[in-house]
Formats: C-alpha cells, structure tokens, sequence
C-alpha cells in the first residue's frame, strides 16, 4: 500500500517536527527517531492490542488469503498467454500434418532448439488460439485477481477500526493519568514536552499503528510468497532476482545510511536557522533601533548558506537511492527478458511463465520499498510510544485517605501549627511555622519579587504535602480531608487569570457546577463585570479567545473574581498585583475584591499599602522562607526585615514618616 | 499564486531545469524502450528460433539500462541543486524584506506568523519543486510516451487506454475529493484536543482548584471521540484506494490479453507487442497513480506560496526619505508638534495634538492608564509607526527627513517586555555597541542593579543567555535590556514601562544611578507606576490620546484631578 501523506499535527509543544510526511517515497527521506528500548517498548505496545486479539488474527489471515491471491495471479495470467502462443505457433505450422511428424523433422534438418521448444508448447498445427480455453483461464483469473482486491479493503478496513480503537483508549488513558499527577510533576517538567507526549506522540502512534503495522506484515509475506513461485516456475530465472535483491538491499541500507548522516546535519541546520528567524522577528524592533539589520542579514546568509550546502547533500544522496532501486529492477528485467527468451527457445520453459516472471519481479520491488519505509515508521511509532509510556509510568499522587469524611469548613478557621516544608530536600524552605486565623480575619502576603508567596497558596490547596507540622481547616487536618473537600473551602483569585476559550458565562461557571445564569449574572455584578458585558454584541456568551484581545487584561482579571464570587468559599486567597492595569479598571478590581473579601477568611499576597497596614496579620517571606510575622506595629518595631522593606517601598516616595503621617516628598538618594 | 514565485525563482536556474527535464525524457523514452526491445526479442527471436538474435538485443537492452541509470543520477544531481537553491534564495528573500519592516507590517503578520513563513512555508514549496522536479515531469512524460508508444505498436488495442486511464483517474480523483476535506477536519479535531489538554495542563491548578477534574474529563472525551470518528471514516477511505487501484491494473492485464489475442489471432498483431503493450499499460498506469497522489501537494503548496508572496510584495510603510537631512547639532532634544495618531483600521485615534518637549539633561515621565497612548509616542520617535499629523521632531528636524540609522544610532531603547538574544551576557549588551569594552559593560550592570547577579552567573560576562532571554527570572531580564541601553550611550533613552518587574525598591536605586548617568541625556520614561515616575523633572499626564496635565509632581497633585487619581489609587489615600 501506498504510504499516504497524513495530516501531521502542526507540532504542539516544543519539539521539532521531523519535516512533513508527504507522498509515497517520502518515508525514506527524513531522519528517524530510534527508541531505546526496542523490543520493550514493541512488547509493551503489542500487549495494549491484546484486546484486539481475535480481530488482529482475522486481519491476518484476510492480508495472508489477499497475498495469497494476488500472488497467484500472474501465474494464471501466463498460462493465459502460453495458450495465445500455442495459437500462434500453431498457426505457423502446416495444418493436417501430425505435430511429431514436424519436430522429428525439424530435427532432422538440424533445427534441434526449435524443434524443442515446439514440443514443450500444446501448439496444434493449423489450429489458432482455443478461445474456449482462454476464455476459462481468464475468467479464473477475474476471480483470482477480484478476490484479492476485495479481501485486501477487508483487511485495510478492519485494521482501520483496530487502530483507531487502541488510540482512542490510550489517549483516554493518558488524559487520566493527568489528573493523578501531583502538582510536582507540572511544575519539575517542560509543559511544552509533555503537551507534546500526550498529542504528536500518540498521534505517531495511530500512524503506526495505522499503516506500519499490517501492512508490514503484507509486505513480507507477498515477498516470501513471489519468491516462491519464481522459484518454482524456474530456479535459474529466480536466480537472477535472488541476486539482485540483496544488492538492492545492501545499496539501499548504504545509501540510506550515508544520507542519515547529512540529514541529521540538515536537521541542526535547519534549527539554527530557524532559531535566528526566530529571534531577529521576535526582536525586531530591538534589531532596528540597535542598528543590526545588516549583521542580522549577514548572519542569515552565512546560516543560509550552510543549510543549503547540508540540505543538498541530504536530498542528494537520498535521491539516489530510487534511481539505483530501478536500476538493478531494470538489470533484473533485462536479464529475465534476455535469458527468459533464451530458455523459451530452447524449450525450456513456456512464454507465459517468462511473462509472468516479469510481473513478478515488479511485484517484488514495491514491497521491497515499502519495507525500508514501514520499518521507519515503526521506529518512529517505537519512539513515541516509549515516550508515553514513560508517561504513564511516572508516580502518581498518593491517594486520599479512604474513609476521610468531607466536612465542609464553613467558619474559615485556619491553623498553621509548626509546619515545615521544601521542594528539595537540600533548600531548607519554610520551619516551624506556625499562626492561628480566626474566621474572617486577613492574613498579608509580603515580600519582594520571587520570595515564594505562592508556596503558602500551595500548601493550603494541598497542591504540595507538608513535610512536618499540620494545617488545619475548622480543627481538622487537611490531609485527613479528600482533597477536593479542601479545595471546595478555598477560592483563589490569582495573577494568572486562567481562563480557557469559551464563552463569558462558561468561564464564570466554571466555579460552580450547574449554576444558573441568575446566579452567573448575580457574580458578574458583583465583580463589575456586567457593565461591560452588557456592551458585547454577544453579551455573555461572548468567546474568550486564547491570546485575547478583545478583552483587556483587567477585565479578564474581573471575570476571574466573579468565578470566586460564584463559588462562595469560606477562605480567599488572593493576590492582588495588577500590572498592565489602567486606573479606572484597577478601582473596579480593588473595590471588587474588597467586597469579595467581606466576612471571609483571606490570605492576600498584598501589594497596596493599605491592604498591608490594615491586615490582621503580616507574613513576611524571602527568598522562599517566612522571615517574621505580626501586624504592622508590631513588626515596624522590630526594626527588621519589614521594617526596612517598608522604608524603601514606601516611606521614600510618599514621605511618610513612622505613623504613617504624610510628609512632603524629599529627594533621597538611595540608601 | 505558487507558479507566479516559481517563475520568478527558477529563472536563474533555467539551464538545470532545462537538463533534468530533458534527462528525464531521455529516461523515459528509455523505459519504454526496453519492452519494445523486449518484444523484438520474442518476436524475431523466440518465435523464429534466432537465438543469436536474441543475445544481441539483451546486449542493447544492457547498455541502455546503464545509460538510464547514469542519466538518473544526474538527474537527481541537478533536481535536489535547484529546488534547494530555489529553498534558499525564497528564504533569504522573505528574511531580507521583513527586516525592512516596520512596527505597522509586523502587527499586521503577527510575528509568529512571520516566523512560519520564513521557514515551514519556504520548506513546502522546498520540497513541492522537489518532487515537481522529479516525480511530476517525468510522471506525465511516461504517461504521455506510453499512450504514443501504446499507439503506435497497435492502434485497435488502445482504445483500452482510452478507457482505463481515465477511470484510474477518476477513482483516484473521486477518493481525494473524499479525503481531502476529511483530512482538514481530522487536522481541526487534532487542534482542539491539544487545545483541551494545554488547559489541562497549563491550568492544572485551577482545574483541581475548582474540582472541575470531572467536567474536564467530559470535554475531553467528546473531543476525543470526535477525533476518532472522523480518523475512522477517512482512513477507511483510504483503506479502498490500493485495492481498487490494484483490481484496476489486474483486470485491463485481463482485458488486454482477451482482446490482444483476438488481434494476434487474426495476425494483426505480433505476439511480441502483446507482452511489450502489457507492461505499457503496466508503467502508465503506475505513473498515472503516482502523479495523482502527487497532486495532492499543490494546494499545501500553493497556500505556502501565497503566504510567502504576499510578505514579499509588502512594502515597508515607513520609508527612508529620499534626501536625507542631518541635523545640525546633536542635541537629544525630542519634540512633539500638534502630533495625532490614528492606527490604519483604528476607528479613533490614539493620540490626539500631542505638543510636549523633551529636553536633554531632564527625565521627562509620561503616565497614564492601558489605552491612553503612552506606549505609541515610543514607537513614534523610533518611527516605528509615523504619525497621521504633526511632526515629530528630533534634534530640530523632523523624523522622516532623517536617515533611519542616523537616528536610531541616537536612540536607546529598553520595549516593555524585555527580549534578549541567545549568546552570552556580554553579546547582548554589546548589542548597541560593538567596541564596549568589558569595564564599561559592568558599569553598565552596577548602574542596572545587574552587577551582582551577572558577577554570581557561572561565566559571569561570559555566562550564556538562552533564547529571548529564558533562562533568567523577568527582573533580571529587564535590568539587562536597560543596562544594554546604557552600554550604547545614547543621546535618547526611551524606557517603555520596563520598570514593572522591579520591586519599589530596586526600581528606586536603579533610577537613582540612571540619573548620574544620564545627566547629559534626553530620559523619557513611559510608566503606569506613579512611584517610577515621582521625581521627574517633567511629567505629562496623558488621558485616552490627549495630555490633561503636565509640570513636576507637586504641581500636578494641586493643578490635575487625573493625576491625583491615579496618586491615591496607587498609594493610598495617605498619599493625597
């Protein structure tokens, strides 16, 4: 079967593409992946079709009877043609005369070959061609020939469902096995390699499965069956073929592995280049007022260049390979034609077994091809699949405590008691730390830039295990809860909007399943966010699109507080940066989330000054470590930590003094 | 669209087309001669008992093999030269003009589209001149010399070609019209899947936040059986094509040997020609196949191609002026005259009789919320946009009567988000100035608050940088784009709001020691954060395009109502 050139995925996630897999020859002309693990790995994917077994094994025998056939076939179509020779022959000879008679004296008057291959033919003198005869074989041959065809669609057809099916179940498999991952797998891996594990590489696996597979298996046996009956219609004939195919093995593999080579230096190229393009266009207004456009230009020549040299080599040398391919097809048919005809006048053998030699030997070339290509798929498909199956392999969560009760904690009393934790063993985070917030109070976030503010967000929402100590919702150990229990009790209204693409109203209700629209509109407006709905040709079923711009940056962080609104959790964690924010915006997202905040238990990873002051409670954090604790007088005595960070942030440029009285704005020099 | 760029592109390579084409006749004639051969060899041969015959012609039939095989490999030699020569010059062609390209041309792209038709689109019409230059001539060619040669042998029996070619071409092209909409459709589910599961990835925490794990899982498995319904029905398309294809080929064999020997029979035909017109059909048939399956290419092809040819007749819409001005002193004085700015399709403009000053040896600070238009009078003193009235003007002159390197050499520019270049520390702040020496580059980190950290780098100036800048946390990124301007020394710094990933504290030395620094200098700092811009000489408060105050800080909190807003919501009514 031709390889047909399938839609690729246009590479999600960061790995390069390995080039597009078009048309019949192309799988021969880019670099394979090998796995590491082959027969693992080939183990591994052969016991996820296990299911499939008995439809596997029916599509075995359609492709063994299909091969069967077509192999046959141009047999009959020979003795097709050896009756329209007989006929022809027969014509030739003197009508009435007794066929012995005539070789006997062809024989005698010294034409011992002819009368050889006279005798070797069923030619009845005088006789033209037996129609009756063809016409039998012919219609045998229909038979043959249509069978085949047909039994190869079953089998093509079966397997489509068979690959189609295992695919179906792994990606289910592995969109399960995300939601088991522990928030630390996200955070230690590449999303971009991952994103692109769980699509192009169970995509490649579909390929594989799709066209590697059975077809591999076609391709073989119609090898093994052509050789056999070359074998059998004439060895010496066979022979020739026999010799023919290994070289044509050998000069394939050669070629193929000299070409490997340059088409990996192709690849590297070919990265290069793409990461200059990628820079000089990313950074182009950079280019322009540094004045680099012309070394840009000269880079990209020189980079040019050098791909040309290594891309022409690549194709060279694989180009070859088809040309050579034909070559020793066309010596082989040459030396079939020449010998075949010789054998025919000797009467060694018959015409219609030299025609069907011929045919022979051309169905023996494209299966070979196909090979060398199927064998690279299934790398390919091999690769992949260890990939995902690395996946799959990777420690999950470990599970909630069966039994745990779920009590939702409805009064937000959150204790902190001696609690330690880090990410890595060796980097001492956070020890013995301990606070007591009562319902309703607001404990400050502070610290500067990168202190690790969000590591108490991922200890609240259990998105990471402590390592000693216990936090507690309303008395109760959240690792005795169900996790999503603990998570129902808090609602987080972050930097990182995260919303997905959909409508307005769907990202609301994402923070409670099965709300109303009442209750979405009454969300909406208490986050400010139904006037300018309300401006929107779709109103609220207006699409949110991934890189949006139809939505500014503030009002998408409203839409995420009236997802918090609509939740309704006891406990809010908050952190109210907001960059890239106009001023009229930014009053609608801080009375929002004050009135969010009412009443309610909150964790602010604080920015504002009054937002601080006015806390109950001030943690201070930095570089991942909580460095002091208290209220705002408290820790200004202390004359520490807070007390200097609080000088330099805003006593300096609003002139305050130490209670908070506003002085006139003096230029200081840096401390 | 795709034959108007390689018209265009194949010109310089008109002799190496020239020769693969006529190398790839001369192969196929060959081809087709070797059955011809093949038949004299049962006709004069075998059927006459002249063996000799027979060896004379295999020793022709061996010498035009070894001649098709050689012109082969020349053939591939030429075809691989052009179409990858054709590969890079499309390259360097869209290269060169985007680089010409202002701020208005990049909008209108998108730079990630920019980036694909650089390169995937450059390699689809790559390898379509590829093939072309390979498969697609010499498909027709054997396709074309089969039918005369068919002919030519018996021209009774060719009324079969008549008939099957056509009906090959028709199942093939029946199944394409099939598959190839199912193919985008398969492309588009693919799409959305990895769209679900980057939420789920990238979201992970919000999914499990709001415990939507359930309802995710939901969505997932409509995409996912969406995906695999339509997989199904188009690879069960595909699973007809090679049988059919198949049963096609093995039945005109049928076909011919019934009718051939009626012909033979009556003596109109040798015996020989049916077996040579057997592999005709074989070999046309084959090519038909080949360059139908080929065909499918040119659309890919053709929408590269239009992609390409549209950046390649972009014009740039800020041009160099065609007689250059310079100006007569070098002051750093930037001025805005009257200045309004509409973008091409914006309904309102930007900016409306903008008239402010900005003088050299003083920071002037523009600030205002999103939308008002700060960011643009950036982008129009680099001209990366020009304005829709009014003049800007530098140095006395208007912008666009200067040389554009004249000007941007005057020019330090630090953009919102900072982007650095993959090398090393010092390449990147060499980037303005190539003869910096490594004393002045740390002095240029000291002032950017950079010295310490680029000193704990391994390397330290020789630490590397990956691309855009990754692999260093935003402030740092931010501090090396400023200290990159100041290595440049420029006459003008224009800082676009990139102090925002500082904290106040670092934001405040920083501007302290730029201050030293520039103290001949024209500082212009675009900022939303009040306390940035507190100490400026001059601030000019801008409101959607138009300016609604401007004088220093206490000036503006007596004079401007705006301004005070912005003061309180920032710092506190405290502040007031």
């Amino acid at each position: 079967m031709m390889m047909m050139g399938r839609p690729q995925g246009r590479g999600a996630g960061g790995r390069p593409q390995a080039g597009q897999r078009g048309g019949p020859f192309m799988g021969l002309s880019a670099p394979v992946e090998r796995s590491k693990d082959f027969r693992g790995t080939l183990r591994k994917l052969l016991a996820r079709l296990r299911s499939e077994r008995l439809v596997l094994a029916v599509v075995v025998v359609l492709g063994s009877l299909s091969v069967a056939f077509s192999v046959i076939g141009p047999k009959i179509a020979g003795n097709a043609m050896n009756v329209i020779f007989d006929g022809v022959v027969g014509k030739t000879l003197p009508a009435g005369v007794p066929k012995e008679q005539i070789i006997a004296s062809l024989r005698a008057s010294g034409r011992g070959q002819f009368a050889d291959m006279l005798a070797a033919t069923n030619a009845v003198p005088g006789v033209g061609i037996d129609f009756a005869a063809l016409a039998q074989i012919l219609a045998l041959a229909v038979v043959v020939y249509a069978l085949a065809s047909l039994l190869a669609w079953a089998q093509a057809y079966i397997m489509a469902g068979v690959a189609q099916r295992t695919v179906y179940g792994m990606r289910r498999e592995v969109e399960e096995k995300l939601a088991r991952l522990p928030l630390r797998y996200f955070d230690s891996h590449a999303h971009g390699d991952l994103l692109s594990r769980v699509t192009n590489d169970v995509d490649n696996i579909a390929t594989t499965l799709q066209q590697g597979l059975s077809q591999l298996l076609t391709s073989v046996l119609t090898v093994i069956g052509v050789l056999g009956m070359m074998l059998w219609i004439s060895p010496l004939l066979a022979l020739i073929s026999v010799i023919t195919i290994p070289l044509s093995f050998a000069v394939t593999i050669l070629i193929a592995g000299r070409s490997q080579k340059e088409f990996i230096a192709q690849w590297a190229e070919t990265g290069a280049l793409n990461g200059h393009v990628e820079q000089m266009h990313s950074g182009h207004a950079l280019v322009q007022v540094f004045g680099r456009r012309v070394s840009a230009i000269r880079q990209f020549n020189d980079q040019n260049e050098r791909l040309y040299r290594a891309s022409f080599r690549a194709q060279f040398l694989s180009g070859i390979i088809q040309p050579a391919m034909q070559f020793l097809s066309n010596l082989n048919y040459v030396g079939v034609a020449v010998i075949g005809g010789y054998r025919v006048a000797s009467g060694a053998m018959s015409l219609g077994d030299v025609t069907a030699f011929i045919a022979y030997s051309r169905q023996f070339t494209m299966p070979l091809m196909q090979i060398a290509a199927q064998m690279n798929l299934l790398q390919s498909g091999l690769a992949s699949a260890e990939r995902v199956f690395e996946f799959l392999g990777a420690p999950e969560e470990t599970p909630d405590r069966i039994g745990a009760t779920a009590p939702h904690a409805t009064r937000g009393h959150v204790e902190f008691d001696r609690v330690s934790f880090r990410y890595l063993p060796d980097k001492p985070l956070i020890e013995d730390f301990s606070l007591d917030v009562r319902p309703g109070e607001t404990v400050a976030i502070v610290g500067p830039t990168g202190a690790g503010k969000t590591t108490i967000v991922n200890l609240l929402m259990r998105f990471y295990d402590i390592d000693g100590g216990a936090i507690r919702l309303d008395g109760t150990d959240t690792r005795e809860l169900p996790r999503d229990a603990v998570r129902r009790t808090f609602g987080m209204v972050l930097q990182d909007s995260w919303l997905f693409a959909g409508t307005i109203r769907d990202n609301i209700a994402y923070g409670k399943e099965g709300a109303s629209l009442d209750e979405i509109v009454a969300a909406a407006t208490a986050a400010h966010v139904d006037p300018f709905v309300r401006t929107l040709p779709e109103g609220y079923d207006a699409l949110l699109e991934e890189e949006a711009s139809n939505i500014s940056a503030g009002q998408r962080q409203l839409i995420t507080i009236a997802r918090a609104f609509l939740a309704d959790p006891s406990i809010l964690i908050l952190d109210e940066a907001t960059s890239n924010v106009d001023t009229r915006t930014e009053v609608l997202i801080q009375q929002a989330m004050a009135r969010l905040r009412h009443g309610r238990t909150s964790f602010v990873i604080a920015h504002r000054l009054s937002t601080i002051r006015n806390a109950d409670e001030i943690v201070v954090m930095d570089a991942g470590r909580i460095v002091e604790q208290g209220d705002h007088a408290e820790l200004l005595r202390k004359q520490g930590f807070y007390y200097a960070l609080y000088q330099s942030q805003f006593a300096e440029s609003v002139g305050t003094d130490l209670t908070g009285r506003a002085t006139a704005p003096v230029l200081q020099p840096a401390g | 669209m795709l034959i108007h760029l390689l018209r265009r592109h194949l010109a310089p390579y008109q002799r190496q087309v020239a020769i693969v084409t006529a190398l790839l006749l001369l192969q196929s004639v060959g081809n087709l001669y070797l059955p011809n051969l093949n038949a004299d060899i049962i006709n004069n041969g075998v059927a006459k008992g002249d063996t000799d015959y027979i060896w004379r012609t295999g020793a022709v039939m061996l010498g035009i093999t070894l001649l098709l095989g050689l012109f082969a490999i020349v053939a591939v030699y030429f075809a691989s030269q052009t179409s990858m020569s054709v590969g890079r010059d499309v390259r360097a062609a869209v290269f060169e003009r985007v680089q010409s390209f202002s701020a208005r041309e990049m909008n209108r792209f998108g730079t990630a589209s920019l980036i694909t038709r650089n390169t995937n689109d450059v390699q689809q019409v790559q390898l379509f001149v590829q093939i072309a230059l390979t498969i697609l001539v010499s498909a027709p060619i054997l396709a074309i010399g089969g039918i005369v040669m068919a002919i030519r042998e018996d021209a009774t029996l060719s009324w079969l070609i008549v008939v099957i070619v056509p009906l090959m071409a028709a199942v093939i092209g029946v199944l394409m019209w099939m598959a190839v909409p199912l193919f985008r459709q398969v492309q588009v589910k693919i799409d959305r899947i990895t769209q679900v599961l980057r939420e789920q990835i990238t979201g992970v925490r919000v999914v499990r936040a709001f415990i939507r794990v359930r309802s995710e899982r939901a969505r997932f498995e409509t995409a996912n059986a969406d995906l695999t319904a339509t997989s199904l029905r188009v690879n069960r398309i595909f699973a007809l094509a090679f049988p059919s294809l198949l049963a096609i080929m093995n039945l005109s064999t049928v076909a011919i040997l019934w009718f051939g020997a009626g012909l033979v029979d009556r003596g109109d035909m040798p015996i020989g020609n049916l077996t040579a017109f057997l592999q005709y059909i074989m070999q046309i048939l084959f090519a038909v196949m080949t360059a139908v399956f080929m065909v499918i290419l040119v659309p890919r092809a053709e929408a590269s191609a239009q992609r390409i040819v549209e950046v390649v007749e972009t014009t740039s819409s800020i041009a160099e002026p065609l007689r250059p001005v310079a100006p007569q002193q070098l002051s750093g004085l930037v001025a805005f005259a009257d200045v309004t700015f509409a973008y091409p399709h914006g309904e309102r403009p930007v900016l409306h009789g903008l008239t402010f000053e900005a003088r050299p040896g003083r920071t002037t600070a523009i600030i205002g919320g999103t939308g008002s238009g700060k960011s643009t009078v950036v982008s129009l003193v680099t001209r990366s946009f020009d304005v829709t009235s009014g003049v800007v003007l530098v140095d006395g002159l208007d912008v666009r009567e200067q040389a554009l390197d004249g000007l941007w050499a005057r020019i330090g520019l630090v953009p919102q988000t900072a982007y650095l270049f993959k090398g090393t520390v010092a390449q990147n702040l060499r980037f303005g100035n190539e003869s910096a020496t490594d004393a002045q580059l740390w002095r240029a980190l000291e002032i950017a608050q950079a010295r310490d950290f680029v000193a704990a780098m391994p390397g330290q100036l020789e630490a590397p940088i990956d691309q855009g800048g990754t692999n260093v946390s935003g402030g740092q990124r931010q501090r090396l784009a400023i200290a990159r301007a100041i290595v440049k020394r420029p006459a003008i710094y224009l800082f676009d709001d990139c102090f925002s990933a500082l904290d106040a504290g670092t934001d405040a030395r920083l501007r302290m020691a730029l201050k030293a620094e520039t103290t001949d200098a024209t500082v212009i700092i675009v900022a939303q954060r009040v306390s940035t811009i507190l100490h400026a000489d001059h601030i000019v408060v801008l409101d959607e395009g138009r300016i609604v105050g401007s004088g220093a800080h206490d000036d503006l909190m007596r004079t401007s109502a705006e301004y005070r807003e912005i003061v309180e919501s920032q710092l506190g009514a405290a502040a007031a």
